[in-house]
């Protein structure tokens, strides 16, 4: 049978007991449940929460500031009027009637001051509403008591005209630039996809290694080795595991969109306009595609060649943890980077393989660069990526091999020479 | 289909595992490895298999050498033992039949009526990690077996086995072989080797220090056993000439002898001393001729 054929009997092997193992479901339906319990969060907390309002006492004997200030006062919290001495109303805060007290009196300009009394500093946000309301109050009384006239009083507060517009520079027209609501679009995609890649690599990069790791412990693997060959088998672990993660992606993100579509009538627009995806443009869009592929072709080679290396599947952890901090430095610098995208350490990182398909990416999705930087930056991908496959199968023709305890970088020789002829 | 071995030699690093190896391998035949751990033979195996390059020297397999191209012809069991401990016996070997070229219905087919050959037919749906050690070696045998290979390659196919298990598989062995599949294995059970093979390779610290047809390598060996069971001490048989040396058993004695004709001088020494129950010629064991040539008792 040809090479091909064998490489999809791995390859679907792979996928479908990873899709049928019951620790794939059970991840899976938890991940759902999740999704489905924060998109009603709002509907779960309104279940949860008391039909009582706060209530805040008012101490005054100003009437027009309180019928004012009540007026303005929107369904956070209601104003009650307390008949009463302020003593009387700080105890009955005490009593939990009320979450504070609000004592209005009138300053010797005529105008209102007040003192907020409460148990502590936990609800700012009343004392924070009262405050700005009761400021625009004084200032409406203020400039009538000084007869100025509200027509002056509006344009005053009226916001300044500032309009934003590009100039247009020698290496294109100002329309290539990206627009604000692109930029922010993109942004937004840049986070996902590093997010993505970032969870693909430590969540399939692992389950690769571990696949592997299996075969040896349970010395299977010589029996697979003897049958099809180990590169071909490498790589229909690398694609099959692939597929497994997009299987998962698409029932999360598919879920995420029908949730968000059934709900529709509480948010304003569609699925990409909820993540703010729907002014993204068709090639930042592809870039994406591409980066993310590349990113996890690159780390998965890398785990299959560690996942043959080891002979017990307890230091298949032990031996990903580089691998692990490369795949965090590439998150944190891409984090970092989406504030500056344009500084030097983004732009060196764009180009060293192992950041460069977030770095890049970020560079890719938040500036205009040249295409010749991009394209470089890819190749170079590509091109590692390229030795790392050819590194990894003999490593892995080696390594299969390959029975001992010690985990160190001697094995690498070890397994390599093994595959050598001498 | 002759497999064909030629000066082949194996190092790794420094240590050298396979020294200068030239064997054929005839067709349709079951052909012995022997030796002790460490001697070779495993190192052989994978590289007839293309699982390891030898470092010099060339392998082939009908005029070709061996490649991926024709493992669907190959079939083979080794040493160490492994199979997926959680898949049932008839997802594993739909799997790995599937890997060696057959269809499902195929597998099936065959993974019947060897599971009802080897009287495991209960065992279909079961994990393999529920198995016995003995039971798990019966379906890696399946596992080795089940595409009809024209090629076998069996890495230490009977240890482990209770004694019932092993002539169930010797039987299954022999019946490959005459349905035309070629059988390469190891053992250091010189018995196994004695019993099955018409030829056979001898190996210590990587060098074959014996090999050809089983008759004609004992034959060639000239040395003679000659059993005796008497009623009268034989001890003075050790200074008759001819008599290599004497081993004492609790009924009588076993002699090696230069050769047959050195019997008749032993039966003219022993004739009239008293009551002779047994007196036997025999063939070397191959024991004999690996401690001649080893200079080091093997088992």
């Amino acid at each position: 049978m040809s090479h091909m054929n064998k490489f999809w009997i791995v390859f679907s092997h792979t996928y479908l007991s990873k899709i049928k193992s019951k620790s794939f479901i059970i991840t899976t339906a938890i991940i759902l449940a999740l999704i489905v319990l924060m998109s009603n969060v709002q509907s779960f907390i309104e279940m949860f929460d008391s039909d009582e309002t706060d209530q805040v006492a008012v101490v005054t004997e100003q009437e027009e500031v309180y019928s004012q200030l009540e007026a303005r006062t929107e369904a956070d919290f209601e104003l009650e009027h307390f008949d009463g001495t302020l003593e009387e109303a700080q105890d009955a805060v005490g009593e939990e009637k009320f979450i504070a007290v609000l004592d209005i009196r009138e300053s010797e300009d005529g105008l209102p001051e007040a003192t907020y009394y409460s148990k502590d500093y936990t609800n700012q946000t009343a004392q924070n509403i009262l405050e700005s309301q009761l400021q625009q109050i004084k200032v409406e009384m203020a400039t009538n008591q000084s007869g100025i006239d509200p027509a002056v009083i509006a344009s005053i507060y009226e916001p300044v005209s500032f309009e934003n517009e590009l100039i247009a520079t020698g290496n294109g027209d100002a329309s290539d630039v990206k627009t604000e609501e692109e930029l922010s679009g993109a942004r937004g995609l840049v986070y996902a996809i590093l997010f993505l890649l970032y969870m693909a690599v430590i969540l399939y990069g692992n389950m690769i290694a571990m696949d592997i790791a299996n075969e040896k412990t349970s010395r299977v693997m010589e029996i697979l080795i003897s049958s099809s060959s180990p590169v071909s088998q490498m790589f229909a672990k690398i694609f099959g595991i692939g597929l497994v993660g997009l299987t998962q992606m698409v029932v999360l993100l598919g879920t995420g969109y029908f949730v968000i579509m059934q709900k529709q009538d509480e948010l304003i627009g569609d699925f990409f306009e909820f993540f703010g995806l729907s002014d993204v443009s068709l090639s930042t869009f592809v870039y994406a595609i591409v980066f993310f592929l590349l990113g996890y072709f690159l780390y998965a080679t890398l785990a299959a060649m560690l996942g043959s290396l080891v002979s017990r599947t307890e230091d298949v952890q032990q031996l990903m943890t580089p691998v692990t901090f490369l795949i965090i430095a590439a998150f944190m610098i891409s984090m970092v980077g989406l504030g500056m995208p344009e500084s030097t350490f983004v732009v060196i990182s764009s180009y060293i393989p192992f950041f460069s398909p977030m770095a890049m990416f970020l560079r890719v999705g938040l500036l205009d660069i040249a295409f010749w930087e991009v394209g470089l930056s890819i190749l170079i991908l590509i091109a590692t990526i390229v030795v790392f496959a050819i590194l990894g199968a003999k490593i892995y023709r080696g390594g299969v091999l390959m029975y001992g305890t010690s985990t160190s970088l001697k094995d690498f020789k070890k397994a390599l020479q093994l595959s050598k002829k001498e | 289909m002759t497999l064909k071995l030629e000066n082949v030699t194996k190092k790794f690093g420094s240590f050298t595992a396979v020294d200068d190896l030239s064997i054929e391998i005839p067709e349709k035949n079951i052909f012995g490895f022997l030796g002790a751990n460490g001697a070779g033979k495993t190192t052989t195996f994978r590289m007839i298999l293309n699982l390891l390059d030898q470092t010099s020297g060339s392998i082939t397999w009908n005029g070709e050498t061996i490649d991926y191209s024709k493992s669907d012809q190959i079939g083979y069991l080794p040493e160490e033992r492994g199979l997926y401990p959680k898949l049932k016996v008839r997802d594993q070997l739909i799997y790995l039949g599937k890997l060696r070229g057959m269809q499902k219905k195929e597998v099936l087919d065959e993974l019947t009526s060897w599971l009802d050959y080897l009287k495991v037919p209960q065992y279909m749906d079961k994990k393999v990690e529920e198995l016995s050690k003995g039971n798990q070696q019966k379906i890696q045998f399946i596992s080795a077996v089940i595409h009809k290979p024209k090629l076998l390659i069996l890495d230490e196919p009977f240890s482990g086995l209770d004694p019932v298990n092993v002539e169930l598989l010797k039987k299954a062995v022999i019946e490959l072989k005459n349905t035309g599949t070629s059988i390469v294995f190891s053992s250091h059970r010189m018995e196994h080797v004695e019993e099955l093979c018409q030829h056979l390779c001898m190996m210590q610290h990587g060098k074959p220090i014996l090999h050809g047809d089983l008759r004609e390598i004992k034959r060639s060996f000239g040395k003679k056993n000659l059993s005796i069971q008497a009623d009268f001490d034989l001890s003075f048989l050790e200074n008759v000439a001819g008599v290599v040396k004497v081993k004492y058993f609790s009924d009588g004695v076993l002699c090696q002898i230069e050769n047959e004709n050195v019997s008749q001088s032993v039966l003219e020494e022993i004739s009239g001393k008293g009551f002779i129950r047994k007196f036997e010629l025999d063939e070397p064991s191959l024991n004999d001729i690996f401690i001649e040539k080893a200079g080091e008792s093997y088992e």
